[in-house]
């Protein structure tokens, strides 16, 4: 199979690559480029674990090749914490209220309730529960991690403006 | 929420968790992460056929593939790597990939190391093997009678693994003289704890070291390092187990063998590291974790009073097709098998069978919660057929607060617990009166709703002996389970503890900070904890059977006492005076008396690294700082010869009463829980925030068995569930807020009176929703004795019912 050159943007860096064209994004993420936060637990795209936001819309990094993410801006877990440690709001409220156990579902939790709260910052519980239903948690049974998205909302209230001027629904 | 502080420092505080910022970050170290210089990649061909002869294989096209490393057969491997480790005797024997003969689908018959996965893959494809395939044996009843090419292992002559026959008290007697004896049987399903992360291992082999080190998502490496060195023919220090952050086990990890050992083989024929990790298919058809898959004839004795007198349980257990945890999951199920009830009398007859399926490994539980749902089930049938209360018939056959310690029939021991109190504390929690009245509205509405109750023990702080107990003869009669720790003091005086088993989804490095802050007076952000690998390790037997917290305080104890009297020695020698005049507190060692006059840790601590000759030319004085300690298990006994009195070996225990409510839909039989209340008695709490945790992950894990979860196998031995799609565990809608509530009666026997508790929302959560159920179907007298409940399920049982 003949290597395609892509480019595309991952956590705000310009990143240039030559990929065979079955590679996963999961993958190409993970074991290309060394961001081994994204993590796989299915490889059919029921568990989620491996959710990042491409363009700002959450996509399952295993169901994706990463030439389809030619020209996109891809966003992973670690882009979340600021470079001198200190976890965002949303990393803190999962923290407070115990949202992660073995921590192995957070990342795509994470993301999943990235994309939320950018284009929702005011959702309920049931909007929660909702958000994150294509989630597999089998640690936590979920409650703590709509307890920590809760908690998390109004630091996105605040933000949103900027993410809306970024955003475009598809 | 809990009850009156203690004179505790941090125990029963909710401290956040150093686990925690790694696993945010995206920055946990699991196994996948790991990748080394020169790493290959592995992939295994698994067998299609559920039972099958292997007559040949052709690897020579996969070979030739570009990328392509290594291509080996079951035997190939075989020639290098020996059988898998297994408790049973004489063994069940199984080879990691398979020689001759495949006994179940998925069962890997050949192994590819390529450079990449991808590559690795393809190359599977290109592996031709001619199979003849065999009678497949799916039906556990049917194991037993099987015969000629439907005995899975020829040379044992029968299916059957296992079978033994235990009674333990006057069982004959009490049932003759039973007023009512209430038969049931029961049909548990098989389901496995699937963790998001599957099973991997990363191994390097230096050919000129001859040493092996592996990276994995195992658990208890230095007791099973021993156990894979012997199946790749070295010596235990011939392998290094490093220590991985770990995806979830829920038991399932604890006896991981295979994926270590075809990645630790492979390396060593590669020349190169290989990294070996179960995509989720495999992990689903030939992990090696499937769990309990149980027929029961249970029947309960009563006199006339409502007593009950006598329990009596036979059991049919398809193991799938090898054996390796031998009968442990019957010996646990034993150490709280009359449950929170008096019941003198127990009888207990186990059949082991194997069938075409992936064996069974521990799953939260480990067969103790199918035991609590059987026993609880038994309960509401009993009530049903006396006209008793269930609540009422439970309290009254309670063993009292005043009866403990209490020896249950078989020699187990109850430590400590106030059942009622947790009860009415449950009872506490539910507006009985306004579901009653919402029941009433959703009836109009087409729905049912339905309240159910149930009270369950927690064993916890396993002991190996329920492994064996249950052989004539076994394999390894092994009676030690004990855990490490090492502490080092630094010259600045914070706290370096290392644990020797993994975080996997317990809160290890938590607790450790914990226990160390309340021991040493020191402030847990002044600790920290990391792990051991086998090379500088000390034995331990790892988070298994709601024992880690426990253990690990009382190797927390011993290594800290011994700390103590160091820094007390160093310390009265600079203050002068006696060494028992000191406390420690708040990082400082102080004269109790004139508590301004003391020393820092730092102090102390610098002086231990740097200053020996300022103390007395004493071999007590020497240099350093810390300390290790193994503790073993705080109270277990050996069984009799002949077991009758299986001994002392799951003596903590805790209680639970949950309560669940259901909604049913009457057309679509579709149930849902919509509201469940947790009351547990888990001793002293160390961290509530975390025993919660536990508690509500355990119960998401009880609702998947009861209403979701299943390995169906069809007449062919065919996994018709071997992706996330088709076995449903439940997501954020199946499972509701949970109401959590505490009572804490201190174990007499423990550090702080601490019990485990890492199982219990399992332990109790599917006999409360099974009486849920039955309560909304209360008019039909629906009764649930098999799980899942799906809505197929149900509309069979009401059908059933209404017969």
């Amino acid at each position: 199979m003949t290597p395609v050159a892509i480019e595309l943007t991952i956590n705000g860096e310009a990143t240039a690559a030559t990929v065979e064209p079955r590679l996963l994004l999961s993958d190409f993420l993970r074991d290309t480029l060394g961001l081994t936060g994204t993590h796989v637990g299915c490889e059919h795209g029921v568990c989620g674990a491996c959710t990042v936001l491409v363009d700002g819309r959450t996509a399952r990094a295993c169901l994706m090749f990463a030439v389809q993410a030619d020209g996109a801006k891809v966003e992973t877990v670690e882009g979340l914490m600021a470079l001198n440690g200190d976890l965002s709001p949303l990393q803190e409220a999962f923290r407070d209220h115990h949202g992660l156990q073995c921590g192995f579902c957070t990342a795509g939790m994470l993301m999943t309730a990235t994309e939320l709260l950018r284009t929702a910052p005011t959702a309920d519980r049931a909007a929660i529960r909702e958000a994150i239903s294509g989630n597999l948690c089998r640690c936590t049974g979920y409650e703590t991690i709509v307890d920590a998205i809760v908690q998390a909302a109004p630091a996105f209230l605040e933000a949103a403006p900027a993410f809306e001027a970024r955003e475009t629904p598809r | 929420m809990t009850e009156a502080p203690r004179n505790f420092r941090w125990i029963g505080q909710s401290l956040k968790r150093p686990e925690d910022a790694r696993l945010l970050a995206g920055r946990g170290r699991f196994v996948d992460d790991v990748k080394l210089p020169r790493m290959a990649h592995a992939a295994v061909l698994a067998s299609p056929h559920a039972h099958a002869r292997i007559l040949s294989i052709d690897t020579s096209r996969a070979a030739a593939l570009p990328g392509v490393l290594v291509v080996v057969t079951g035997a190939e491997f075989a020639a290098t790597v020996g059988a898998m480790p297994t408790l049973s005797n004489p063994p069940v024997v199984q080879h990691a990939i398979a020689i001759d003969r495949v006994r179940h689908v998925g069962e890997p018959v050949a192994a590819v190391v390529a450079t990449s996965r991808y590559i690795a893959e393809d190359a599977l494809a290109l592996i031709e093997v001619e199979y003849e395939p065999l009678p497949a044996v799916v039906d556990p009843e049917a194991a037993i009678e099987a015969t000629g090419d439907a005995l899975l292992h020829p040379e044992r002559g029968s299916n059957v693994a296992h079978h033994s026959d235990h009674t333990w008290g006057p069982v004959d007697a009490a049932f003759a003289s039973a007023e009512r004896v209430v038969r049931r049987r029961f049909r548990w399903p098989r389901v496995s704890p699937q963790p998001i992360e599957t099973s991997g291992a990363v191994v390097d082999y230096d050919a000129a070291e001859r040493r092996f080190t592996v990276h994995s998502n195992m658990s208890q490496q230095s007791v099973i390092g021993a156990r894979l060195a012997r199946a790749l023919g070295v010596e235990p220090h011939q392998m290094n187990f490093l220590i991985s952050d770990v995806g979830g086990s829920f038991g399932g990890k604890s006896s991981l063998y295979h994926v270590p050992l075809i990645a630790a083989g492979l390396a060593r024929l590669a020349g190169r590291p290989v990294k070996y990790v179960e995509d989720r298919l495999e992990h689903m058809a030939n992990g090696n974790q499937h769990a309990s898959d149980r027929v029961y004839d249970a029947a309960l004795a009563l006199d006339a009073d409502g007593r009950f007198t006598a329990l009596s349980l036979k059991v049919i257990d398809d193991y799938g097709a090898y054996f390796m945890m031998n009968t442990g999951s019957h010996g646990n199920a034993l150490a709280q098998a009359t449950g929170p009830y008096r019941i003198p009398a127990l009888h207990y007859e186990v059949t082991c069978v194997v069938t075409n399926k992936t064996q069974q490994a521990p799953y939260r539980g480990f067969g103790g919660e199918v035991g609590n749902f059987v026993l609880e089930r038994l309960v509401d049938a009993a009530a049903r057929e006396t006209g008793r209360d269930p609540v009422a018939l439970r309290r009254q056959n309670f063993i009292g607060r005043d009866e403990f310690p209490y020896r249950i029939p078989n020699g187990n021991i109850y430590d400590s617990g106030d059942y009622a109190r947790v009860l009415d504390r449950a009872l506490a929690q539910l507006d009985g009166p306004a579901w009653r009245a919402r029941k009433e509205a959703a009836r109009k509405a087409g729905k049912r709703i339905g309240v159910g109750l149930a009270t369950v023990n927690e064993r916890s702080v396993l002991s190996v002996t329920e492994l064996w107990f249950l052989d004539k003869d076994p394999a390894f009669p092994q009676s030690s389970s004990p855990e490490s720790v090492h502490i080092r003091i630094n010259p600045d005086g914070a706290a370096l503890v290392t644990l020797f088993a993994p975080h996997w989804g317990n809160s290890p490095e938590t607790m450790a900070k914990q226990l160390v802050a309340e021991y040493l007076g020191i402030d847990p952000a002044r600790i920290v904890v990391g792990y051991g690998s086998t090379d500088q390790g000390l034995i331990s037997k790892g988070p298994v059977g709601s024992r880690y917290t426990v253990m690990l305080a009382g190797a927390i104890a011993g290594a800290t006492r011994e700390l103590a009297v160091k820094m007390k020695r160093l310390a009265a020698h600079r203050l002068g005076g006696d060494p028992e005049a000191l406390e420690l507190r708040d990082e400082r060692v102080f004269l109790r008396d004139d508590p301004a006059r003391g020393l820092s840790f730092a102090e102390i601590g610098r002086a231990a690294h740097s200053f020996r000759l300022s103390f007395p030319n004493d071999e007590a004085f020497r240099s350093g700082l810390s300390a290790q300690y193994t503790y073993d298990h705080l109270y277990t006994t050996m069984p009799s010869a002949d077991r009758s009195d299986l001994g002392v070996f799951y003596p903590i225990v805790g209680h639970a009463c949950h309560i669940a409510v259901v909604e049913i839909d009457e057309a679509t039989h579709q149930t849902r829980v919509i509201h469940y209340v947790a009351v547990h008695d888990a001793g002293t709490i160390v961290n509530p925030r975390l025993v919660d945790g536990q508690i509500r992950g355990g119960i998401a894990q009880g609702i998947g068995t009861a209403l979701y979860e299943k390995y169906h196998y069809d007449e062919d031995g065919q996994l018709l569930t071997g992706s996330l799609a088709d076995y449903a565990v439940p997501t954020s809608h199946e499972v509701p807020d949970i109401v959590v509530d505490h009572v804490e009666t201190p174990s007499p026997f423990t550090e702080f009176g601490i019990k485990g508790c890492g199982e219990g929302g399992r332990l109790a959560a599917m006999p409360a929703i099974a009486a849920a159920i039955d309560d909304a179907f209360a008019d039909e007298e629906l009764f649930v004795d098999e799980l899942p409940v799906t809505p197929s399920a149900l509309h069979g049982m009401r059908a059933a019912s209404v017969r």
